[in-house]
This record gives C-alpha cells, sequence and structure tokens, in this order.
C-alpha cells in the first residue's frame, strides 16, 4: 500500500517534471530574485547595496512612472475594444459555410505566428510618414496625412493600429470556437420566437459567447499591459517618449541606465497592477459571464 | 459550471504571472573561449567604430598585430553603436564580456566608475596626444587609451549652393549666414531641404557652447543650461524643423535619414562628422566640407573613443598589449588615415599630413580648424538618463507642445535630480 503511494508519486513527479522544472528555473527562481533585488541599489556590475523600500518609494513620486503607466492604459484602452469587435466580426464573419473558409480563417490567424520584429518594420513601412502606403492612400482621397510614429501625437496610436491587426487571428480564433459552441438549437428556438438578426445576435449570441469574450478580454488585458516588442521595434518609445510603456521603461532602466533595483521594483508594481485588475475581473465576470 | 470557472481564474492568474515577469530575463548572447593549451592567447575586443563600412580596415588592423604578436590572437566582435552600449552593459554583468573593449568620452566615467576598467600600466605615453590621454585617466591612474578622435563639420552640396546662387560657407560664417542660406536654399516643392542638425543632446550642449554658454555650474552640482544662452540655443535647434529642415513627421531622425538625404542630392547643407567622409566618397555631385558655423564663438564637437581592459580579463598582459597596438602603432595610423576613418590619436601631429592630401572633401583643412575650438560634451555617471531627458525635452519643444523655456526647465529638473 504504502510502496505503492510512493510508486504513484514517483511517476508522477516524471510527468510533472517537464513543465515543473522550467517552470521553477524559469519562472519562479526570477520572480523570487527580481523581489530580492527590488529591495536593492543595483547596477548589475557593482555589488548589491541594500535600500529597502527606497526604491518603491523613488518610483511612486517619479514622473516617468506615471507618464509610463498612462500610455500603457492609454495603448489598453485603444487596444482592447479594436482587437475584440474586429475579431469578433472576423468571428462572425467566418462563421458559416463558404468557399475558402479555411483559407481565410489562416490567412488572419497568420500574424499571431509572426514575429512581431517583422510585423513592426511591415507597419512601419505601411504608415511611414512619407512614401508609406496608408498616407498615400489617404492622400488620394483628401484626407490629412499624419506624422504616425514620427509624430509624438501619432506614435502611440499606430502602436495600436498594429497591435490590433496582427493579434486579430487569435481573437478571432476563440470567438470563432466560442460561436461554434452554441447550441443551434437554441438560435432556433430565438427564430421562433420572431427575434431578427440583430436581436438574435445581442440578445441570444452575445450572452452565449461571453464564456469566451471573458478569455479573451483577460488575456488581451494582460498582453496589453505587457506591451513591449511593438513599441521597442516600431517607435522606441520616442518621439520625446510619447510612446514610452511600462515594460520599456523596465528595459531602459536595467539595460540603459543600470538601475536594475528600481527596474524590478516597477516590475512588481505591474504585475500588481495587472493582478488587480484581473481580480476585478474575475469577480465581475459573475454578473455578466453565462455559462451555458 | 463551478469547475470552469476555476479554470478560467487558474489560466487567468498563471497567464500575469509567467507574462509580467518574464518580460525582464534576457540571456546574452556573447561568448568567450580562452584557449592557451597550444601557447596561444585569444582576446576578444568587443567594438562600434568599424560598423558600417570600416570593418575591413580594423581587420587589417588585427591582421598586423597577429602578424607581429604570434601568440595572441584577436576576436572582433563588432555591433552597431545605437545597441552597443547596451549589450556592454548586459555582457559585463553576465561576465561574458570580452577582454578588451572600446568605449566612447561620454560613457568612459560611467563605466570606470563602477569598476569594470583595469587600471593600465605598460603602454607608451608618449605616443599619444596629451589631452586625449587626460580624457581618459581618473583619479591619476589611466583606465583607457584613447583609440581616435573625430569632429563635427558642415557638410555642404555645392552643386546645390551654385543652382541657387548662394556662396558656399566659409569658418567665417555665423548662424546667421547659415540660416539665411538655408533659407533661400530650401525649395519644398523640389523636396530640397536647406539644412539638417538633429534635435539632440550633442548638438544642443555644442549650440550652447557656440552662444558662451555653460552647461553645469563649476563644480557640476546644478545643470546651468537653462539661461538665456541655453534657450537661444534650442531655440535656434527646434526652429529649424519644418522650415529649412524635415520634420520628425518627414522622417527627420530615422536611422539613416539625413545620410540618404544628402546622398540624395536633396540637401543642401549637413552638421554631420568626419566619419562620414568614406560613405560619401562616390556620391555623383560635388560637395565640401567647412568648420560649423558659430553664434556669439566658435565650437565644435570632438568625439574621443577609448579602449579599455575589462576588469575581470584572465589575459589582461596580452589585452594591454593588442591595445597599445591598436591605438599606437604606425599601422593603425597608416589604415585610419588612408581610409579616411576616425583620425588616430597620436602626438606627432605631422603624422596627419597624409590625410589632409586626399581629395573630396578638398577643404580638409577644417577638420584641423575645427580642433581649435572645441567644446567636449559634458559628462556625468548617470550620461545615458541626462543624454536621453535633453533629447525628449528638446523633441517635445520642435513637437511645438511645450515652449522651449518650458522644455529647458524641465530638462534641468531632470539632470539636476541625476548629479544628486
Amino acid at each position: 500500500m504504502q510502496r505503492s503511494r510512493w510508486r504513484t508519486l514517483g511517476w508522477a513527479l516524471v510527468f510533472l517534471g517537464p513543465s515543473a522544472v522550467p517552470l521553477v528555473l524559469f519562472t519562479a527562481v526570477p520572480m523570487v530574485s527580481s523581489a530580492w533585488v527590488s529591495l536593492h541599489e543595483w547596477n548589475l556590475i557593482s555589488d548589491m547595496r541594500w535600500v529597502g523600500l527606497d526604491n518603491y518609494r523613488s518610483l511612486l513620486t517619479d514622473p516617468a512612472t506615471r507618464e509610463v503607466f498612462w500610455h500603457t492604459l492609454l495603448f489598453v484602452a485603444g487596444y482592447l475594444p479594436l482587437v475584440y469587435v474586429g475579431g469578433l466580426g472576423l468571428a462572425v464573419a467566418l462563421n458559416r459555410r463558404m468557399p475558402a473558409n479555411a483559407f481565410f480563417r489562416a490567412a488572419y490567424f497568420l500574424p499571431v505566428v509572426t514575429s512581431w520584429v517583422v510585423v513592426a518594420l511591415v507597419w512601419q513601412w505601411l504608415l511611414n510618414p512619407s512614401d508609406g502606403l496608408v498616407n498615400h492612400l489617404l492622400g488620394a482621397v483628401g484626407l490629412g496625412q499624419p506624422g504616425w510614429w514620427t509624430d509624438p501625437t501619432w506614435a502611440l496610436p499606430s502602436v495600436i493600429l498594429a497591435s490590433a491587426w496582427k493579434d486579430l487571428g487569435f481573437v478571432m480564433v476563440i470567438l470563432l470556437a466560442g460561436l461554434q459552441s452554441i447550441p443551434g438549437d437554441v438560435l432556433e428556438a430565438a427564430d421562433v420566437d420572431g427575434a431578427g438578426g440583430w436581436r438574435r445576435f445581442w440578445h441570444v449570441t452575445l450572452p452565449l459567447l461571453s464564456p469566451s469574450t471573458f478569455f479573451v478580454v483577460v488575456i488581451s488585458l494582460i498582453n496589453g499591459f505587457q506591451v513591449f516588442d511593438q513599441v521597442f521595434v516600431m517607435t522606441g518609445g520616442g518621439p520625446a517618449g510619447s510612446s514610452q510603456v511600462v515594460v520599456g521603461r523596465i528595459y531602459d532602466l536595467t539595460f540603459r541606465y543600470g538601475r536594475a533595483g528600481e527596474a524590478s521594483a516597477l516590475s512588481w508594481l505591474l504585475f500588481a497592477v495587472i493582478l488587480a485588475i484581473t481580480a476585478v475581473q474575475i469577480r465581475g465576470q459573475k454578473r455578466w459571464v453565462h455559462h451555458a | 459550471m463551478k469547475n470552469n470557472r476555476r479554470r478560467l481564474t487558474a489560466v487567468a492568474v498563471a497567464g500575469i504571472a509567467s507574462l509580467a515577469l518574464g518580460a525582464c530575463s534576457q540571456g546574452s548572447a556573447t561568448s568567450k573561449d580562452d584557449d592557451s593549451s597550444d601557447g596561444q592567447t585569444t582576446i576578444t575586443y568587443m567594438e562600434f567604430s568599424s560598423n558600417g563600412g570600416h570593418e575591413q580596415d580594423l581587420a587589417a588592423i588585427v591582421d598586423a598585430f597577429e602578424a607581429d604578436h604570434p601568440d595572441v590572437k584577436v576576436k572582433v566582435e563588432t555591433t552597431p553603436y545605437d545597441s552597443y552600449f547596451t549589450k556592454l552593459q548586459t555582457a559585463l554583468a553576465g561576465g561574458t564580456a570580452g577582454d578588451t573593449f572600446e568605449l566612447n568620452y561620454e560613457n568612459f566615467v560611467t563605466y570606470a566608475e563602477n569598476g569594470s576598467l583595469a587600471e593600465l600600466g605598460s603602454f607608451d605615453e608618449a605616443a599619444y596626444k596629451p589631452s586625449l590621454l587626460d580624457a581618459f585617466a581618473r583619479d591619476g591612474s589611466q583606465y583607457a587609451l584613447p583609440e581616435s578622435f573625430s569632429d563635427v563639420v558642415l557638410f555642404y552640396n555645392k552643386e546645390l549652393f551654385d543652382k541657387a546662387g548662394v556662396e558656399t560657407p566659409t569658418s567665417d560664417w555665423t548662424w546667421d549666414e547659415e540660416a539665411a542660406a538655408a533659407k533661400k536654399l530650401t525649395d519644398k516643392g523640389a523636396g530640397v531641404w536647406g539644412d539638417y542638425q538633429p534635435v539632440q543632446f550633442f548638438e544642443f550642449y555644442k549650440a550652447l557652447a557656440q552662444s558662451g554658454g555653460s552647461f553645469f555650474n563649476e563644480d557640476q552640482t546644478e545643470a546651468t543650461f537653462d539661461s538665456p544662452e541655453g534657450v537661444e540655443a534650442a531655440q535656434w535647434l527646434v526652429g529649424k524643423p519644418g522650415k529649412t529642415m524635415p520634420t520628425e513627421a518627414d522622417g527627420a531622425g530615422t536611422p539613416d535619414f539625413d545620410t540618404n538625404l544628402f546622398k540624395d542630392g536633396k540637401l543642401a547643407m549637413w552638421h554631420s562628422g568626419i566619419w562620414m567622409f568614406a560613405g560619401l566618397a562616390d556620391a555623383p555631385f560635388d560637395w565640401d566640407i567647412a568648420v560649423e558655423p558659430g553664434n556669439t564663438q566658435k565650437a565644435s564637437a570632438m568625439f574621443a573613443n577609448g579602449v579599455a581592459v575589462n576588469a575581470a580579463s584572465d589575459n589582461k598582459d596580452a589585452a594591454e598589449e593588442w591595445l597599445s597596438y591598436l591605438t599606437s602603432s604606425k599601422a593603425m595610423a597608416d589604415t585610419r588615415l588612408t581610409t579616411s576613418w576616425e583620425l588616430p590619436p597620436v602626438a606627432d601631429e605631422s603624422l596627419l599630413a597624409p590625410y589632409l592630401e586626399q581629395d573630396k572633401p578638398a577643404n580638409r583643412a577644417a577638420v584641423m580648424e575645427s580642433l581649435e575650438s572645441v567644446a567636449l560634451p559634458p559628462v556625468i555617471a548617470r550620461q545615458a538618463e541626462m543624454q536621453d531627458a535633453i533629447t525628449k525635452e528638446l523633441g517635445e519643444a520642435a513637437a511645438g507642445r511645450k515652449s522651449v523655456e518650458d522644455a529647458l526647465a524641465d530638462a534641468k529638473k531632470a539632470v539636476d535630480a541625476l548629479l544628486g
């Protein structure tokens, strides 16, 4: 009896190992050590000096911290609606029998698996202020031609646009799966009851899609708050710091300014913010997420 | 149903945990191999200044060194300037930095202060220009050897000047002449711009010196660039984009934008460094250089690069031998002069003669003339942050989001905080 239990445990460890070892090495250990670093002053090279909570205190009073959180918030506020509404539109459009259905689904998913560096370079070119495709088109129809990622006012919107485009396919796939799990008889019943297309979508489809919506919103918010690659490649946080985001600041603090302690503290602040927002969402979901 | 929710919660929490903190882990890709089994020592050398056209020239110096020192091999690792210091810092932190590495004058203090540089002792002091040797000493000890120096001059496209009927720049020019010429030379319809001077830290400290202002007070405890001279300097830089110079919205500030504009024959005057000579050799039009125009006084930017031995190197002697060769050998001086690279830091200025005799640009004397009134960049331990703060605030003013006065006041606040 006793022996077989040990044996079960042994086998469990064997099977857990491949995921548990990397998780401990590359997630748990860095988390604990970053908490430790965040209590020190450290330039990566000299010895660490204990400063207690000073890093957190100075971050909270630093105007740069406020600025990068504000930019990140603006990014999320622009990105989330775009990516959700866009993904939903695609999912609904592709959730019916039509020729080349699989092709379109694959095509819209392609950017999701493409490297950010490639996507950012493509968008940098599309949104090139002087000879990009977008400004050519805007000019052709007589609209204004913004400076996009080279103009402080338009830099963040440029990044938002590229990000929403890239992640559209991911949202589409999740929502498509959600749409397909909605029982046909419920929709039929709505038809019989005389609900038109819009009402059926609004009062039956959307509520039944809410678990997928919840998942998409939670994941997109987490990703949104950690936005970095696209900013780094497209604008480098500029011009004049107008598109610098929290993780970009963490990168600068660590690798350009040699302030690893403050960078770690900022990572933990970001963690706290994301945790709080996600906790609120999980609590709030009771009110609007309907599990079939 | 309950199960479903719990799973979502788990996914969400795991998601944040792994993503939030995964963001700050990064590996270094540099490798270091030491094999002294066959009596050979391998020295690694990290650098940026050969990037973009002089890689072969550096390789020639390495070959000459290795022929001279059969027991030492040099492995060069070149990184573009834009990412060089990020890479160097990460490599030093991870213990994977080379035995020797390049530093510029602005970043030297940062690295000397954090203890990553070994003290040097066996070089030939007399070989170097004293002022350059001094620039890389700290508290009476030599922590790096000067490797090269360069300055910034005014490049101009002669054809555009002739076409517009404007007299070409001379060393007597001031900002007024430059501004007047730029205005006449700008032809937005044809996509031709009169002037290009980046709106950033390096141009600002120089324009400030040209206006007779100072960046810091004497004991470097407070920034003083928010003075009337500072405002004048910032106004000079910020006033160009959109009028005689392309704006950021036109692409200014993006990599190689100005170089390509000049090469395309669409830029009349260009503030840039003499390291550009080689790259412009095959431009299909006539161009030349002049000493940069001053305001109330002349001041030209000088840049100096140095090379240092890693304090953690196992081969310090061989490393210093390589650096001595790299900075004072005849092979190095010849290579630098004939390829129009940055200038060698030699004490004997007559050695520079072959450089001055070359054509394109014809007025190479301006390179030396500029050295007569030099403004070195202000340097503090938190250099990168200071440069970023100045460039950021100037950008705000250039974009019209702040007045020049407010931008400089905010920059002063930021820089003062870095001094503390």
